[in-house]
């Protein structure tokens, strides 16, 4: 159990049966008075933000959190199949659950999912990912339009901003925190 | 941890508030840090020490000294809160405690007045200080020229917080609408002192003789902080060991208390002629003044330091 005064940002609690990560956290005590914990938390599975004032009788569950290392198998229709490499225990997630995650996610990609009790609700990705170009404009060499960056297509069907030179075929590099290109990659 | 240039500060602050007090004929006292046990206190949690408890305030040691014959009496010392920890919460603090004989809380307010503009006037280099007389704030100025705001604490829930004092403690709300609504709209323009709180929100206070409802208990607020809590002491002890019982009984309910009656402090509460008392928070108002943004940036060391 938690008790009011645990609260701090990024402390994770359970509240109704739900698990939330607190994300604004404001201690407030008039020197006579009650203390209150002005919290504002994010629900892990629905991403729904909350706010809430706690005081210090308070207190809460730890939610059964647990992450565990699993590998990217198939999708199918909009299920997103993983395996975990050591009891080959298969789960799923939804294309709305993984998110903006898919644009980075290829087959047999090693990622860590989260889980509530048994049931999956969140997947980080490793921080940086190397993705195969698929559809680039060719590099004009002398090209005078003085833009220095260039739209392309990677494997998962992202679109994203790289340096002109980049060209189709080539695999580069990906921050998956912010969505940008960060080099190219030689095999 | 504060560098040489804010050390110097803090010890021109720490010097210039003796001066101020040495000038007015107070006595500088230091009474023990660690008590065997503590006034109750509902809502303020003890730190043990080795069987007894650390001060979360002076006040039991000082009105005992001010019982036995002591008039004006002022000390600068540690106290200690337990889980109290934020933006304006360390749970180990600097306090600045004060009582004058022969006066009441209308009296203390304008002394409380003089010792911040004192300070303002003394050190106008500081940061948080605008001219000799104003402070800085979040982008605005707030004016230290006397005379400084009253407001009364139902007025003040009134205006801000559209309900009375009365009815927001029978819902027990008083803390939320004055954290909420109240505190943030004070002390922009000019300090200002709330003052007449519910009786039951003043348990070392004194009533109102003309109105035994409210208390003669004053806060004062400069942009929105709350620095410093005083009252006209109660001084009848049958009646402080009433409150105490109520007081006892509310600790026990959050469980800050052991329960114990402070018997000694009520024997000498019998010899205390009528007497007015405050306590500042002094790195809060050097926060002010230096102008950090938390008050763990106006303390000498914090926790994370050590």
């Amino acid at each position: 159990m938690y008790s009011a005064s645990d609260l701090r940002k990024g402390l994770k609690i359970q509240v109704d049966g739900e698990p939330y990560i607190v994300t604004e956290f404001e201690f407030s005590k008039p020197g006579k008075g009650q203390a209150l914990y002005r919290t504002k938390m994010r629900n892990m599975i629905t991403g729904t933000q909350f706010t809430n004032t706690y005081r210090s009788n308070d207190k809460f569950e730890k939610p059964d959190l647990e992450e565990r290392t699993m590998q990217f198998l198939y999708s199918q229709d909009d299920e997103y199949h993983f395996m975990d490499t050591s009891s080959y225990e298969q789960i799923f997630l939804t294309r709305e659950q993984l998110g903006d995650n898919l644009n980075f996610l290829i087959d047999n990609m090693e990622v860590n999912v989260l889980f509530f009790g048994d049931k999956p609700i969140d997947v980080s990705l490793p921080t940086f990912v190397n993705l195969v170009v698929t559809k680039a404009d060719p590099w004009v060499k002398g090209d005078t339009s003085g833009t220095d960056t260039k739209p392309v297509t990677v494997e998962t069907g992202h679109v994203l901003q790289v340096p002109p030179f980049i060209e189709e075929g080539e695999k580069i590099q990906i921050d998956t925190r912010t969505g940008e290109y960060m080099t190219r990659v030689k095999d | 941890m504060l560098i040489p240039q804010r050390l110097q500060q803090r010890s021109q602050l720490l010097q210039a508030v003796r001066l101020f007090f040495h000038s007015r004929a107070y006595l500088e006292v230091d009474t023990p840090v660690r008590l065997p046990l503590l006034l109750p206190e509902a809502h303020i949690r003890p730190l043990r020490a080795d069987g007894g408890f650390l001060q979360t305030s002076p006040e039991l040691c000082m009105k005992r000294l001010l019982a036995r014959g002591c008039s004006r009496l002022f000390q600068v010392c540690h106290c200690f809160r337990k889980d109290e920890c934020g933006r304006l919460h360390q749970e180990e603090f600097t306090m600045l405690e004060w009582y004058r004989a022969g006066w009441s809380y209308t009296q203390l307010m304008a002394e409380c007045e003089d010792l911040v503009r004192f300070l303002a006037a003394w050190l106008p280099e500081l940061a948080g200080v605008i001219g000799t007389d104003a402070l800085a704030r979040e982008g605005k100025t707030v004016s230290l020229a006397s005379p400084w705001e009253r407001l009364t604490v139902d007025e003040a829930f009134r205006s801000f917080g559209d309900i009375s004092a009365r009815e927001a403690l029978e819902q027990n709300m008083f803390d939320e609408v004055l954290v909420t609504r109240v505190e943030p709209r004070l002390g922009w323009e000019r300090p200002v002192f709330l003052y007449d709180y519910p009786v039951e929100l003043g348990s070392l206070a004194r009533s109102r003789a003309d109105n035994d409802t409210v208390a003669e208990r004053f806060e004062l607020y400069i942009a929105g902080i709350e620095l410093a809590n005083g009252f006209s002491e109660l001084t009848d002890p049958e009646e402080q060991r009433r409150r105490f019982v109520l007081e006892i009984e509310k600790a026990r309910e959050y469980g800050n208390s052991d329960g114990q009656m402070p018997e000694k402090f009520l024997a000498d509460l019998v010899r205390l002629g009528e007497t007015a008392g405050i306590a500042l928070g002094l790195d809060r108002l050097f926060m002010l003044l230096m102008g950090c943004d938390t008050v763990s940036e106006a303390m000498t060391m914090s926790p994370e330091d050590l």
